[in-house]
């Protein structure tokens, strides 16, 4: 292994996080800020609880992963689109580095970035929650889970992300996916209400969508009330994990878009 | 001694059909510094990107310090520096970073002395802490080679270092390549300047259309493919060669004012003397003479037009 590598691929992608602190940190707490504010204590004081938990609490989970899947997915891609933009990339095709080595570099600098906004956006909600009762009341029955989930589900988007930015040509393909695919699946997904509110073919079909497991399971690890089993959704979240380390095993012994 | 860079048989076709390389075999000695001489799309950013490692090989094998650079890249590409063609930077990144990086890129400990060593010989220490954007072209130039030296290659690679370099820098870069040959250094360049090569190369390779054209010490090149040429200014113009001088090789220059002479200078026993001893009998004077040496431009542009 080349420690060294993926050390200085790991501080690299940090310290550009450092330089763009404000679009990296303040902007999602800001907007998700706004969502607790006219979501949790504006509405959701005039909605009843849901499976006994009050409206602001139940949103908290959703929004948290609702930022964790774009910071990861954006930090992912950039990271490894740029040096293709730019093409520096020639440096670290060029280097005693293996394609794994790459792979951690990028992927546990953008999961850490995720992760670290994911824990400021939880340390905000409780903050919120403290000063105005009336949002709800934060509060993690399972941390070690609550973190599990977190950490896989921040390891598998950037892996995702980075999957992106290989196979993204120009800044368009690379924002596709974080703006288009994202939301829908993030919103559809149960963040904000739960799917047992729907009818029962559109709670069908929520199951087809990868984000409801995220959500489900995190919520749980919060409050212990969720749409799916949580041991189904670690299980989906372990399988969503599996296809996007299969896609990179494939782009690394191809080549794909990398070498020639 | 075994080459440092062996390559055998090597090929390579892209995916678009191209073939950029058709079968070259080529090895390189420990501390030599060698020329790639070609026209564009003649294939040598390829045959470089595939000893890198930037491109994978259709064909044959490469091995650098006797280990094969698909099977064992760790160990080729730890002995390689690259300075690639185009000016590619992390556009906001300080010069300080961005050399270090290149440094932990390799597996190697941070070296602060070393580093500022590198930054001070390529003038760079007084930018160490810009950010590349703010640096103009030659000063990205001198960074990508702060960048290929900073993991102390035994090797180095630089494909067109010169192009679009002003004369300070051109020199800065030749102090800095010799230093490095002094310490053993094996250097491989590209360049279509040829002037560059004939000045600073051990050796010439001429590629063109994916083939190596040939490769040779560069003044046994110059010695067995330079003419020489001497030129005489006549004192009066003549309309045709007299038929006495027929067995000279000479021809008269377009105007009539001037006797041209060309000979192999490795061939040429005599003959000059000989030629004048006949002029002087003939009674043709002239003013002035000139002898001049063909280049390796001149070498080069017949070998790749007779050739293609």
């Amino acid at each position: 292994m080349n420690y060294e590598a993926i050390k200085s691929i790991y501080t690299f992608e940090m310290a550009r996080m450092r330089r763009t602190l404000m679009q990296s940190v303040i902007s999602p707490v800001i907007t998700t800020s706004l969502y607790f504010v006219v979501f949790g204590t504006a509405i959701g004081s005039r909605i009843p609880t849901i499976e006994g938990v009050s409206y602001g609490s139940f949103i908290t989970p959703g929004l948290i992963m609702l930022s964790l899947l774009t910071q990861c997915i954006a930090n992912g891609s950039i990271g490894i689109y740029f040096p293709k933009f730019t093409g520096t990339i020639y440096e670290i095709l060029s280097a005693p580095v293996a394609m794994t080595e790459i792979l951690v570099g990028y992927v546990g600098a953008a999961a850490t970035k995720g992760l670290i906004i994911g824990l400021i956006i939880l340390g905000t909600a409780y903050g919120l929650s403290l000063i105005n009762p009336a949002f709800g009341t934060i509060s993690i029955a399972h941390p070690v889970m609550m973190l599990l989930f977190m950490v896989l589900t921040a390891i598998s988007f950037s892996l995702l992300g980075f999957i992106i930015g290989i196979w993204a040509k120009n800044f368009e393909q690379l924002n596709i996916v974080p703006m288009l695919v994202v939301p829908p699946l993030t919103f559809l997904g149960g963040s904000f209400y739960s799917i047992k509110m729907l009818p029962d073919f559109w709670q069908a079909v929520s199951h087809l969508n990868p984000v409801l497991y995220l959500v489900s399971g995190f919520r749980w690890s919060f409050y212990e009330v969720s749409d799916i089993n949580p041991w189904i959704s670690l299980a989906m979240v372990g399988l969503f994990l599996a296809i996007c380390l299969s896609i990179v095993g494939w782009i690394f012994h191809t080549g794909y878009r990398l070498r020639n | 001694m075994a080459p440092v860079v062996s390559i055998q048989k090597l090929t390579k076709t892209y995916g678009n059909g191209f073939e950029a390389l058709k079968g070259v075999d080529l090895d390189i000695e420990q501390g030599e510094i060698l020329a790639l001489l070609g026209p564009n799309g003649a294939g040598k950013t390829t045959l470089i990107s595939i000893v890198c490692g930037l491109v994978n090989p259709s064909g044959g094998q490469v091995l650098v310090g006797g280990h094969d650079v698909v099977r064992e890249f760790r160990k080729t590409r730890e002995l390689i520096g690259l300075v690639p063609q185009e000016l590619t930077t992390d556009m906001f990144e300080t010069v300080w970073n961005t050399v270090s990086f290149s440094r932990g890129l390799h597996g190697k400990k941070p070296n602060p002395a070393l580093i500022e060593k590198i930054l001070k010989d390529l003038s760079l220490w007084s930018k160490k802490d810009n950010t590349l954007r703010e640096l103009s072209g030659g000063m990205k130039r001198r960074v990508l080679i702060a960048k290929a030296l900073a993991h102390e290659p035994k090797i180095l690679f630089l494909d067109e270092p010169t192009a679009g370099v002003d004369v300070n820098l051109r020199r800065d870069m030749w102090q800095v390549v010799e230093a490095l040959r002094a310490t053993g250094v094996t250097i491989i360049l590209t360049t279509h300047y040829i002037e560059e090569a004939e000045e600073i190369a051990d050796r010439v390779g001429v590629i063109n259309g994916g083939k190596l054209l040939l490769v040779e010490d560069k003044t046994a090149l110059m010695k067995k493919l330079g003419r020489k040429q001497l030129r005489l200014e006549l004192s009066e113009p003549m309309k045709e060669l007299p038929a006495s001088l027929g067995a000279y090789n000479l021809s008269l220059s377009e105007d009539g004012t001037a006797l041209i002479h060309e000979y192999k200078s490795e061939e040429e026993q005599g003959g000059i003397a000989a030629l004048l001893a006949a002029l002087a009998a003939a009674n043709i004077h002239f003013r002035d003479l000139s002898t001049r040496q063909s280049s390796l431009e001149d070498i080069f542009v017949a070998l790749v037009e007779e050739k293609a």
